[in-house]
């Protein structure tokens, strides 16, 4: 990990960068903030740790944990509400039998997150799952999505 | 210079003064929750809103800077309508438990709240609810009370340049954090605690000992270095029950983590009251008269013996410049040696 | 020898519909045929597909010497007709060819800031030199003084297009005039209205004009470094912006001496990190320094004390984007068009129920029933209008009866609305204006920064009370203590998110109290939309017995055998109403 927190410091250094680029280097790189990366750059910059954990609670960027290994964003823009996005993302939380305040499964297999509005509008609902845009969602469909993931870990298993 | 109307009343000030200095400067009273004379402006607690002619809006008096020729209301229906929602707002994310709380009578929201009356409250809803107790020594850090004024946040990076603690988080979820949220860890000095205008932050020590009924307030030096900061003991029952500092000492209301929460030493068992002397190996309680009598004789004894300089003196940083000064003059002219210094450490 | 062109639209709502498949065909089908054609990417505006048109998408414009045909809902497997019947024997292939609606979209419209967006290749810095382009900046630069440059924008009228609508031409005035050693000009390109992707396209699809606006304002003020804050959920835009300013830098457009005028001025790209009060200047500002992104008082404004305390001019992407044309066409030019306070024109997200949803440039000042059912088509499954929600979260919504209000900054603030940046979401009767109420509370809710209690535990608040009325929890007095708070809020509250947080509770009270009532008096939700006021039945008769929805049903709430009619058990039914969306029968009915 310090091999890839220090060629992250050397990048940093030689451009006009601040502690969200550092943070936006590190969730990019590892998937989330880990505790390990802001002790690293507050003492090798002389930041106090408290303004990285300022930073990172406040941009939905970053995350403190690790995520699930597939991603599903759910688009919360005006468009896709209308279109009934809120429905289907409950439908989701059942399918993925998300806990309460949770967005990522007990196996670490699945992250669902709401962001505001992707800038897709004309085909709401937006649905983003491991980066491929699926536009003009419906529930059905994205189920089968979630479910054909889920079949193709127990195959692998 | 620049020269204002505060509800009429002209106000000459610097250049730079903002309208809420200028105001307090002229004896008008406007309500604030997070201005503080030592801190830069933040604009967040919304209390400190005039009206100044020519502005579509209200302003934050305390980021407003005075200019020539503005006229200022500190005060209207409005305006007290604005306050009074703001502090509902407020109180319906408080535990107002006020009669457990160890700040009360000190607690400026409470003060506030008092002011304006606000017995019931139009707004009702969630509140924020931290289970986690922080464990440090000194602090307590009771977060559902804060008020998110960011005193604490400021006074720690622009005074004290430490840093402990930084804004987390954003809106209704916002809170003071640690990194990490573990638990403090920093030098304690509490200068966060005395400027925490409400019970957030608070002395470990303070608990239940008494606020204001039966406890005196008793103006001091502190005793710990030769600084002289000036502190309040908050005496009852003969105990000191609290350490705060006043704003017009030398040391303008900042002390260190000794002379804020290093007090319990004063009432301690196992703190020495009388001088002892060691005989047949066991220490004796015994007179100052007796104890100084022995040592000028010890002394004496050495140096007819091995002359001055097998004599040093080492003094400390907790006296005062005057009592080192009487020190070295006591080594150098009664013992007759230069083998004198101080630990200058705390 | 003919001269072959195939333009494919390859933004993300191009590629979601398979854009890059049908590139990838046209590719392969050219090939196979032996043809020398060049398949080059079209312009597209980025998830919305080109030419705003994205309903339509994949759309195909093939170009046979001069003779542009346009296809719609082009999939992989039409390809090869399309390559067989029309490149290769010159018969366009009538039945994929867009229709009226394809043609009333753009007709309808009036094209400024995105007159090169969709016909040139956005990642080709030539293209965009080939449509006149840098040629402002190089007048400007060569013959103008800042301060002419300044009076030029200030006679077009040009006012700011992210939502404030302050004359650029005065900004860029009083900062030209401050004296500091450094200046800053920010390209505010973090589009955070839900609904909103105005910005995205337009550097999406040129992304150059926005370089030469930012240069031009540079000169005006005197800026010697430039910044463009982006929102980074906007991966293909970013990564266009910085091949853009690459081939800027490579041909002189930006760095030292700027095409030998003497003038030094580069711009860097400052990625944004998911915060929409970043929108807001001083949070931006202390953005870019790395910090959370909190708003600050004004005064001072960022035109005195910016970015590093130092004086800062902060203008949108459309607002920029109109510089270059304004340069080239004259002030005049610009001024002739627009009312009279509000001059140019404006592009709009046109999205939510409606036909041709997708991205609009129309002359400030049109009525908003020209822009809904002229360029729009009017409502999807020809529902009845109800509502077009405009200025996202800052914003209102306008009914029916005042579609004919004109669409400029004066008037839509005078009907309890904004233009805002831009975003205009059609709602029909079957939205619930309580729960378009609710919905941009939980936004703001989220997204405000905390620092001042109006906004952190006024918002909050407010959600709380509409949540209740949504739940039929609702009480009397409900709706006058969210209008006096809401009033309050907005007069209290430190920046223009919290100033501006109410406005979709006020304006749908204002307009649609009688919903409100209902919810609350009843414990109705007239339009269907409200979970807890709902639920969902099978109708015996209609139902078939498929399965369907027992399959899809995630709380397993629906029984029944096959062939046979199915029942949902309405206390473990959790109302997500996939049910009602796979029954081909419409045998699930909801109430």
């Amino acid at each position: 990990m310090k091999e890839k927190l220090n060629k992250i410091l050397q990048e940093y250094k030689t451009k006009e960068a601040n502690i969200i680029y550092l943070l936006q280097e590190t969730e990019e790189v590892f998937g989330y903030i880990p505790r390990e990366a802001v002790d690293y750059f507050a003492e090798e910059l002389s930041i106090a740790p408290s303004r990285f954990y300022g930073v990172a609670t406040f941009y939905a960027q970053f995350h403190l944990n690790p995520r699930g290994k597939h991603v599903i964003t759910a688009c919360c823009g005006t468009a896709c509400h209308v279109k009934g996005s809120e429905r289907l993302i409950n439908g989701l939380r059942m399918e993925l039998g998300l806990a309460e305040g949770h967005e990522t499964t007990a196996d670490m297999e699945f992250t669902l997150e709401k962001v505001n509005c992707v800038g897709a509008c004309s085909i709401a609902p937006v649905f983003i799952i491991n980066k491929k845009v699926y536009g003009k969602s419906t529930s059905d469909r994205l189920i089968k999505e979630v479910r054909s993931m889920k079949e193709a870990k127990q195959a692998d298993a | 210079m620049v020269t204002l109307k505060i509800n009429n009343i002209e106000a000459v000030v610097p250049e730079g003064t903002t309208v809420l200095e200028a105001a307090r400067k002229a004896g008008i009273y406007i309500p604030a929750l997070c201005q503080h004379p030592k801190l830069t402006p933040f604009g967040g607690c919304r209390l400190c809103l005039v009206e100044i002619k020519g502005m579509p809006r209200p302003v934050t008096s305390c980021t407003t800077p005075a200019a020539e020729g503005m006229e200022v209301a500190t005060t209207s229906p409005v305006i007290e309508r604005l306050r009074r929602t703001v502090l509902e707002l407020i109180l319906s994310d408080h535990p107002n438990d006020c009669m457990v709380c160890e700040q009360a009578g000190s607690c400026t929201l409470q003060e506030l709240a008092y002011e304006y009356g606000i017995r019931e409250n139009r707004f009702e809803g969630e509140r924020r609810k931290y289970a986690r107790k922080d464990g440090n020594p000194f602090i307590e850090r009771d977060l559902e009370k804060c008020i998110m004024c960011g005193r604490c946040v400021k006074i720690c990076d622009e005074v004290q340049g430490v840093e402990a603690i930084e804004f987390g988080y954003r809106g209704f979820d916002a809170k003071i954090c640690t990194p990490f949220e573990e638990d403090l860890d920093c030098e304690f000095c509490g200068q966060c605690v005395s400027v925490c205008p409400t019970g957030a932050l608070t002395g470990k020590l303070w608990s239940k000992k008494g606020r204001q009924l039966g406890v005196r307030e008793v103006d001091s030096t502190c005793p710990y270095c030769g600084t002289g900061c000036m502190l309040t003991y908050h005496v009852k029952d003969n105990e000191i029950v609290r350490v705060t500092s006043k704003e017009d000492g030398l040391n303008e209301g900042l002390l260190c983590v000794k002379g804020r929460f290093a007090y319990k030493y004063v009432n301690s068992p196992d703190r020495l009251r009388k001088p002892l002397i060691k005989k047949d190996g066991v220490f004796v309680e015994t007179s100052w008269d007796d104890a100084l009598d022995l040592i000028a004789d010890k002394l004496k004894e050495v140096k007819a013996e091995h002359g001055p300089d097998a004599i040093a003196g080492l003094s400390s940083a907790r006296c005062t410049n005057e009592e080192n000064y009487a020190f070295q003059k006591f080594i150098r002219a009664a013992i007759g040696t230069n083998n004198v210094d101080h630990c200058a450490r705390l | 020898m003919h001269n072959i062109l195939v333009k494919v639209c390859m933004g993300t709502g191009g590629i979601a519909a398979g854009g890059d498949e049908v590139l990838a065909a046209f590719n392969k089908e050219i090939a196979e045929a032996g043809i020398t054609a060049s398949v080059e990417k079209k312009c597209s505006t980025h998830q919305v597909g080109c030419r705003g048109l994205c309903a339509k998408d994949v759309l195909v414009d093939v170009i046979i010497n001069d003779r542009k045909v346009t296809y719609q809902h082009v999939r992989p497997e039409m390809v090869s007709r399309i390559v067989k019947e029309h490149i290769l024997e010159n018969v366009p292939v009538a039945e994929l060819v867009a229709g009226d609606d394809y043609h009333n979209f753009h007709d309808k419209q009036f094209k400024v800031v995105l007159s090169d967006c969709g016909s040139i290749d956005p990642e080709d810095i030539d293209a965009y030199i080939a449509v006149e382009g840098y040629t402002s900046a190089q007048k400007v630069l060569g013959s103008m003084s800042p301060e002419e440059t300044t009076d030029l924008i200030k006679r077009s009228g040009l006012r700011g297009r992210g939502g404030a609508g302050f004359p650029t031409g005065t900004k860029w005035e009083i900062a030209g005039k401050q004296v500091s050693d450094r200046k800053y000009i920010i390209c505010n390109a973090d589009e955070g209205d839900p609904g909103a992707f105005m910005d995205r396209s337009v550097i999406e699809g040129n992304p150059h004009a926005v370089i030469e606006g930012m240069i031009i304002g540079a000169y005006a003020i005197g800026a010697y470094k430039g910044y463009v804050y982006i929102r980074a959920e906007y991966p293909l835009a970013v990564e266009r912006l910085r091949k853009a300013l690459d081939d800027a830098r490579r041909r002189n457009f930006l760095g030292k001496s700027i095409m030998g005028s003497g003038f030094d001025f580069d711009i860097l790209v400052k990625l944004g990190a998911g915060a929409f009060v970043c929108g807001e200047e001083t949070a931006l500002i202390a953005s870019i320094e790395g910090q959370r992104g909190m708003p600050r008082a004004k005064p001072p404004f960022p035109v005195y004390q910016g970015l590093w305390g130092k004086p800062t001019v902060i203008n949108n992407v459309e607002t920029l984007a109109n510089v270059s044309y304004i340069v080239r066409k004259g002030a005049e030019w610009f001024a002739s068009f627009g009312t009279e306070k509000s001059k140019g024109t404006k592009v709009f997200a046109l999205t939510g129920k409606i036909k041709n949803s997708g991205l609009i440039e129309v002359p400030m000042g049109i009525p908003l029933r020209q822009i809904i059912y002229d360029i729009g088509g009017g409502i999807e499954g020809d529902r009845q209008f109800k509502a077009v929600q405009t200025g996202g979260p800052s914003g209102g919504c306008i009914p029916a009866d005042l579609l004919d209000t004109p669409v400029d900054f004066e008037s839509l603030a005078k009907v309890g609305s904004i233009v805002g940046s831009g975003g205009m979401v059609v709602l029909d009767e079957t939205d619930c204006m309580v729960n378009i109420a609710k919905f941009f509370l939980e936004f703001t809710r989220g997204e405000s920064c905390g620092k001042c209690v109006p906004c952190r535990i006024g918002t909050k608040r407010l959600l709380e009370i509409l949540e209740r009325i949504t739940k039929g929890e609702g009480r009397p007095g409900d709706i006058e203590l969210l209008e006096n708070m809401s009033v309050d809020i907005k007069m209290a509250s430190l920046c223009g998110l919290g100033q501006t947080a109410p406005n979709p509770v006020l304006s749908t009270i204002k307009y649609f109290r009688h919903e409100y009532e209902a919810h609350i008096n009843d414990k109705k939700c007239p339009a269907g939309v409200c979970r807890d006021l709902l639920t969902y039945m099978v109708l015996p008769d209609a139902c078939k017995g498929c399965g369907a929805c027992l399959r899809a049903c995630p709380a397993k709430a629906i029984t029944g055998e096959k062939k046979k009619p199915h029942a949902i058990d309405p206390s473990v039914c959790i109302k997500c109403g996939a049910c009602f969306d796979v029954c081909k029968f419409k045998a699930v009915k909801k109430e």
